[in-house]
């Protein structure tokens, strides 16, 4: 089947810089696809490159079977939901919304017609004539979202577009874009830097550092079996362990991760044995449903996730860490 | 690889138009050159090309009995720049610009620390535009509004009268080189008319720099247990330094090159701004004229540079 | 805010400022009160009588019309000419980086950084080693050279106010460079070129260190005035032409102002 998006070898350099390092991904047509990584590491570029406002160095990009490098924006049948929304401040909302249609020529009547179902579509009536600046940043991000699904494109791409919502609103436009992609069927590819947003929302993550994709998969994939260790670094906060800590503890002898979940603590007295540690407790913080439990074994540091219903341990207290004998999982060792 | 000239997900549609704009999207290089090209031409070539042709006359020089201009290198025109009554005119231009700069600091202070500092609200627009106003108002009316003052019959002479200080008047008047038959043919008046015409240029980049003091560092500086005038000295003056300069680069630049006032208000001596004009007029002494203009250009040069040195570029 | 706020500025200062501010205004409100003087052969202070005259005989002269409609048409020109090239400039200068970026700016300032006598010399010489004839262009060509860094620096300081996802988002929704700068970029930067456009009419239409140089035999208005200082013939018709003077700057300068007041100061100074 032909790839929503195909990205063969694809670079992008600025001087010196290489934003986009030789990737190769190809996107599912109607995938909720996330684009995941720390600032700085291409997966902006990469949209941007979807999008056709870069474009690439060396490589060659395909949306649906077509050749996409070398087109402008405005011949490509992609939308874009911007970080800051970038909604025209000198035009009300169904203007804004009616936009891309306008400049292909529709009439207006029809134009508003299909504007306004869209405004309907992300529970924006009656907002049609107000103004930008008039709407909260959760009105004025599907403003932005109505604005781009209008044109019916084959692939919405979304930049960071929770970013600037506060907890609860990003909690609930993750649920509502989730079923609207279910809905229309159409492909989303989405960058984040925020790693519970990506697994919570995509069918399939691209982990990228440095310009390159580290790792493809599903969430759980990612999430339990991370390929490096800055994968493992920066999806969770899963303890990340050397070689020789682990060869002495029953494991492999390469770098593992260990997440912080599948550790059981031990009141002390249990003599440590294969997949066991004994470890002083550093700190202690309670999070709600889960306690988070710092501690120091041989030097090395390992970070617990107990049900805050285990009991009380305190700084100090000499432990046993235990854990699974299939808890370990073990990753290469990226230079 | 798909055949992409019959692809349905991609416009490919449109007129000459969009076919221009594809070419620049595709050549964004090009969009730059044609965008700057038409300012740049026309500064490059009407502005900097007629400048350097007025520096390249400086090098040549005036045939003493012909009256014309003889296109050889030579240096005689700067020797000739250097003579007694030239380097008169060259100090007098200066001692007023200085005079002026530096009165035009001490009256603009006041009034851009108070609209930066105490003004709020309507009360900073209406100060903004009180010092816009007249910056932007026509330099001649400002001119003649001082010519009406400073007439033997006018308003000044009237007001000493009325405050029986026509004798303070006089004896200004009667002063050693700044004084005059009265203050319209004066150095006083031409100092004057100066300082009122190019005080704006002084205040609004003060101000602008007073503004971009931030409130908190008075309060840490009055937390670290300084007095106002402590503050005023170690803190606030040295953030408003840049602003002053800025200023003074106008008002110094402005004063150089005028000839409108010291022909209007004052005596018969000449500035720079008039030796040149009537070098180039009635005088048709070009290399001269231009050797002339070189001097203000190289002290706002060298000016320029100090005050580029003390940040004062970032006030303009 | 500023900590001061709700302190009284001490007294010393306030005087300080207020007597600076009536050192502005004072004597061109003087300017009013002559334009009514009955005695025209000197500025007497008092005017010995009041009186309307003087408008009429302003109105009366043709020389006043002739000079106003000169100066309408070269500043009207010369903006016209400021608009576009100050306009090119200014998104040049606002989109990229380039080679010279730098030089480029100080160029487009150095016509009112250096003193206008030297611009009106240069040009003046340039047009001499040319064989041009002074004309209604030439006076032109000097005004719309110092006329483009007034729209260069208010079209360039809202550009770089006007986020450039804008534009992104423009093409992204499907229209080309012609569309966006039709739909989106004028309409966020009209107002601004609207405000330069007008200071820049404003400074030519009061422009006379240049003019002096690259005008012919024709005289603008500050032109005339000029002449009527030096050698006066009827001194209130004077007046009565600077307040004329006043007021066509004075409205599009207002206008300017409000037109640009939110986070950006009008911009350019210096004549």
């Amino acid at each position: 089947m032909t790839s929503a998006v195909s990205f063969q070898h694809v670079s992008r350099h600025f001087g010196p810089v290489r934003a986009v390092d030789d990737v190769v991904l190809d996107i599912a047509p109607g995938e909720f696809f996330a684009m995941l990584g720390p600032s700085g590491s291409g997966k902006t570029t990469c949209l941007r490159l979807v999008a056709g406002f870069e474009q690439p160095t060396s490589g060659h990009i395909e949306i649906f079977g077509e050749t996409a490098e070398g087109l402008p924006p405005y011949r490509r049948n992609v939308n874009t939901v911007f970080q800051d929304y970038a909604l025209f401040p000198h035009m009300n909302i169904l203007d804004n919304v009616a936009y891309g249609l306008m400049v292909k020529g529709m009439p207006r009547r029809t134009r508003e017609t299909k504007a306004r179902d869209a405004l309907d579509l992300v529970e924006l009536k009656g907002f049609e004539a107000r103004r930008p600046s008039q709407l909260s940043g959760g009105q004025r991000q599907r403003v932005a979202l109505a604005r781009a699904l209008v044109n019916e494109p084959k692939v919405l791409l979304l930049d960071e577009p929770l970013g600037a919502l506060d907890l609860k609103l990003r909690e609930q436009m993750q649920v509502e874009l989730k079923t609207l992609q279910r809905n229309l069927g159409i492909t989303f590819v989405f960058v984040t830097h925020d790693q519970s947003e990506a697994l919570s929302m995509a069918d399939r993550v691209a982990i990228f550092n440095n310009g390159k994709i580290v790792q493809v998969g599903a969430p759980k994939d990612i999430y339990e079996r991370p390929r490096t260790r800055f994968v493992a670094d920066f999806v969770g906060s899963s303890n990340v362990l050397p070689p020789d800590f682990t060869q002495r503890t029953g494991g492999p002898g390469k770098w593992v991760s260990l997440r912080p979940e599948k550790i059981t603590i031990a009141a002390g007295g249990m003599k440590p044995g294969s997949h066991a540690v004994e470890a002083t407790v550093t700190s202690v913080h309670y999070q709600g449903a889960v306690t988070r439990v710092n501690t120091e074994a041989a030097g090395q540091a390992i970070a617990v996730s107990a049900p805050s219903s285990f009991g009380a341990v305190n700084i100090g207290d000499i432990v046993t860490l235990q854990w699974p004998a299939d808890a370990f999982h073990a990753m290469e060792d990226e230079a | 690889m798909t055949d992409t000239a019959a692809g349905t997900v991609h416009d490919r549609h449109g007129g000459l138009l969009r076919r221009i704009s594809d070419t620049l999207f595709r050549h964004p290089h090009l969009l730059l050159t044609l965008l700057i090209a038409p300012p740049l031409l026309w500064l490059g070539i009407v502005y900097l090309g007629s400048l350097l042709a007025l520096l390249a006359q400086s090098f040549f020089s005036i045939d003493e009995f012909s009256g014309m201009v003889k296109r050889e290198f030579t240096l005689s025109t700067y020797a000739e720049l250097l003579n007694l009554a030239n380097v008169d005119v060259i100090l007098r231009s200066l001692v007023m610009a200085v005079a002026v700069t530096l009165a035009a600091a001490l009256i603009a202070f006041p009034i851009a620390y108070y609209a930066a500092r105490y003004a709020r609200g309507r009360w900073k627009a209406f100060f903004y535009l009180a010092v816009m106003l007249p910056l932007w108002s026509s330099y001649l009316v400002r001119v003649y509004a001082w010519k009406l003052i400073l007439a033997k019959e006018g308003i000044i002479t009237w007001l000493a009268d009325k405050l029986y200080i026509t004798w303070a008047l006089d004896a200004i008047l009667a002063l050693p080189v700044i004084g005059g038959p009265s203050l319209s043919i004066s150095y006083i008046g031409t100092f004057l008319v100066f300082l009122y015409v190019w005080l704006p240029y002084m205040i609004l980049p003060t101000q602008a720099a007073l503004e971009r003091v931030p409130a908190n560092l008075l309060e840490a500086s009055a937390d670290l247990g300084a007095v106002p005038r402590q503050t005023f000295w170690t803190v606030i003056f040295p953030l408003a330094l840049p602003g002053l300069i800025a200023g003074s680069i106008f008002t110094f630049s402005l004063t150089l090159g005028d000839y409108i006032i010291p022909q209007i208000v004052g005596t018969s001596t000449y500035f720079l701004g008039q030796a040149v004009y009537t070098l180039q007029g009635t005088a048709g002494n070009i290399p001269l004229a231009a050797a002339f203009t070189v001097v203000p250009i190289v002290i706002m040069g060298i000016y320029l540079s100090i005050a580029k040195r003390m940040g004062a570029f970032d006030a303009l | 805010m500023r900590s001061e706020r709700g302190h009284r500025a001490p007294r010393a200062l306030s005087l300080a400022a207020i007597a600076g501010l009536l050192f502005l205004h004072v004597p061109l409100l003087l300017i009013f009160l002559y334009a009514f003087t009955t005695e025209e052969k000197s500025y007497q202070f008092p005017p010995p009588g009041l009186t309307l005259k003087w408008f009429g005989a302003a109105w009366e002269r043709q020389d006043i019309w002739n000079a106003l409609w000169l100066s309408v048409k070269v500043a009207s020109i010369a903006t016209a000419i400021a608009l576009v090239l100050g306009t090119c400039a200014a998104a040049a200068v606002s989109r990229a980086r380039f080679f010279g970026h730098d030089y480029i700016s100080l160029l487009f300032i150095l016509p009112i950084a250096l003193p206008g006598i030297i611009t009106g010399i240069a040009l003046r010489s340039a047009f001499n080693i040319m064989d041009f004839d002074f004309s209604f262009w030439t006076i032109v060509l000097g005004h719309a050279t110092f006329c483009i860094v007034v729209v260069y620096n208010n079209a360039l300081a809202r550009f770089r106010r006007t986020a450039g996802s804008l534009i992104e988002a423009s093409m992204d929704l499907g229209a080309d460079g012609f569309q966006t700068f039709r739909y989106v970029v004028l309409p966020n930067i009209g107002s601004a070129l609207l405000a330069g456009g007008m200071l820049a009419f404003a400074l030519s239409f009061d422009e006379v260190i240049v003019t002096t140089f690259t005008a012919g035999q024709q005289s603008t208005l500050p032109i005339w005035m000029l002449t009527e200082l030096i050698r006066p013939r009827q001194r209130p018709v004077t007046n009565v032409v600077a307040i004329f003077v006043i007021a066509v700057t004075f409205i599009p300068i207002l206008f300017a102002y409000y037109l640009t007041r939110d986070g950006e100061h009008v911009a350019g100074g210096g004549k």
